[in-house]
């Protein structure tokens, strides 16, 4: 249980998908104008990184890693398919990103019209496939630390795109130099930020 | 052909500091100078070659499907530009980690293929992302250099800043190990942000 908390609040706060690896920064600056659509990214990364990551893992357990065909059979046992593992976590996050939105369109239409646009852009966002091969680059034991991961890291990321919004909104009132506005200063205030989440580092539990 | 297709990429229209398109990967590679490299080369033969085989099979492919035959032509480039890195050079491949990999979601590549390689013929679109991603190339390159200098004084791993100026031999000077940290690497960018903006009044936002 301990090992699940740790892995949880490590995803949220020491390894922040934004604050200390920049994964899925392009749709962090692009939707951060206001805290409503960043609220919509938000929960639709969180979604998507929940289920990718665990199915991934599956995948990566009994397909791909060296010598994990051996269940199909014997002499499978010295196969090693782990230069395919980029083509198949995309394909996979581009297929399940497919699915998830005619599930939610299907089942949930107060959820598709406010997260809409934002599912299918999801495929293309570095934060969930950085998140698989993180996975895999960890070598995580069973599904459930996969999915701790997951989920931890979506909740970080959506934390990262609140915070950063509720700023940028404050922000269109302030006096900024004028070749800093915008973009400029939206750098400056992630690195800023990064900086006071860098007091988390080293937390074990 | 038009010269635009390869000026505009490396200043004007950067696709890092002016269209925002894959500052993922360009942080999280920069701090030294010898990943930065490896990296901006990667990402220019990747761009080059997407887009340049996407132009050439533009009218056979079915508009609605566009998107998974974009992303399987870009990592088949990516597997390989990885498999290289990892016979011939395995300790930068080590040190780039996942960020080798996400260039297939780097969003430069399908950013020139929807809007460039789409709607014009080979060349033009290999010239355009050859151009693109070496626009890419040059600030990340800048950067490493920057936290490479200050952070570590050194670059390419060799030392420039000499010893006996370092406080342990009793000179005055102490690396920056601020720099080093992950932040940092959004400050600096923010910096070449601002100092282009300044240089070119008319990409100032309102």
């Amino acid at each position: 249980m301990q090992d699940y908390i740790n892995i949880f609040v490590k995803s949220i706060f020491v390894d922040n998908m934004i604050f200390a690896f920049f994964l899925g920064m392009c749709s962090y600056l692009a939707v951060s104008k206001n805290v409503k659509t960043a609220k919509g990214l938000g929960i639709a990364v969180v979604f998507v990184l929940s289920i990718t990551v665990p199915v991934n893992f599956l995948l990566d357990k009994y397909v791909l890693q060296p010598g994990a065909l051996t269940w199909l059979s014997e002499d499978l046992a010295t196969t090693d398919l782990s230069f395919l593992s980029f083509i198949v976590f995309i394909a996979v996050v581009a297929a399940i990103v497919q699915v998830v939105e005619m599930v939610v369109e299907k089942f949930a239409p107060s959820l598709y019209s406010s997260l809409g646009i934002f599912l299918p852009l999801i495929a293309v966002n570095c934060a969930i496939l950085g998140g698989s091969l993180f996975m895999q680059e960890r070598g995580y034991e069973n599904i459930g630390e996969a999915f701790t991961f997951g989920f931890g890291s979506g909740i970080g990321w959506f934390l990262a795109i609140i915070a950063i919004a509720a700023i940028r909104e404050k922000l269109a009132y302030s006096n900024v130099p004028k070749p800093l506005k915008g973009l400029g200063i939206s750098f400056i205030i992630t690195g800023l930020m990064g900086i006071a989440f860098m007091s988390f580092m080293g937390i074990q539990l | 052909m038009n010269k635009d297709i390869y000026k505009k990429p490396i200043f004007k229209s950067n696709p890092i500091t002016v269209l925002v398109l894959g500052v993922c990967s360009a942080l999280a590679v920069t701090v030294q100078l010898k990943g930065a490299c490896v990296m901006a080369l990667s990402v220019t033969i990747v761009t080059g070659f997407s887009s340049l085989l996407i132009s050439m099979i533009r009218e056979s492919i079915p508009n609605r499907i566009r998107i998974i035959v974009q992303l399987v032509i870009v990592a088949m480039l990516v597997i390989l530009v990885d498999q290289l890195l990892k016979a011939f050079a395995y300790d930068v491949s080590k040190q780039l980690s996942v960020y080798i990999g996400l260039i297939i979601t780097n969003c430069i590549i399908m950013g020139r293929i929807e809007a460039f390689a789409l709607n014009n013929k080979p060349l033009p679109s290999f010239v355009d992302g050859l151009a693109n991603g070496f626009g890419y190339g040059m600030v990340i390159i800048i950067v490493a250099f920057i936290r490479e200098l200050l952070g570590s004084g050194m670059l390419f791993g060799y030392q420039i800043i000499p010893q006996s100026w370092y406080i342990i031999n009793g000179g005055f000077y102490e690396n920056n190990g601020l720099i080093i940290l992950p932040p940092m690497a959004l400050i600096i960018l923010g910096c070449i942000v601002w100092v282009q903006r300044s240089i070119q009044k008319d990409l100032q936002e309102k």
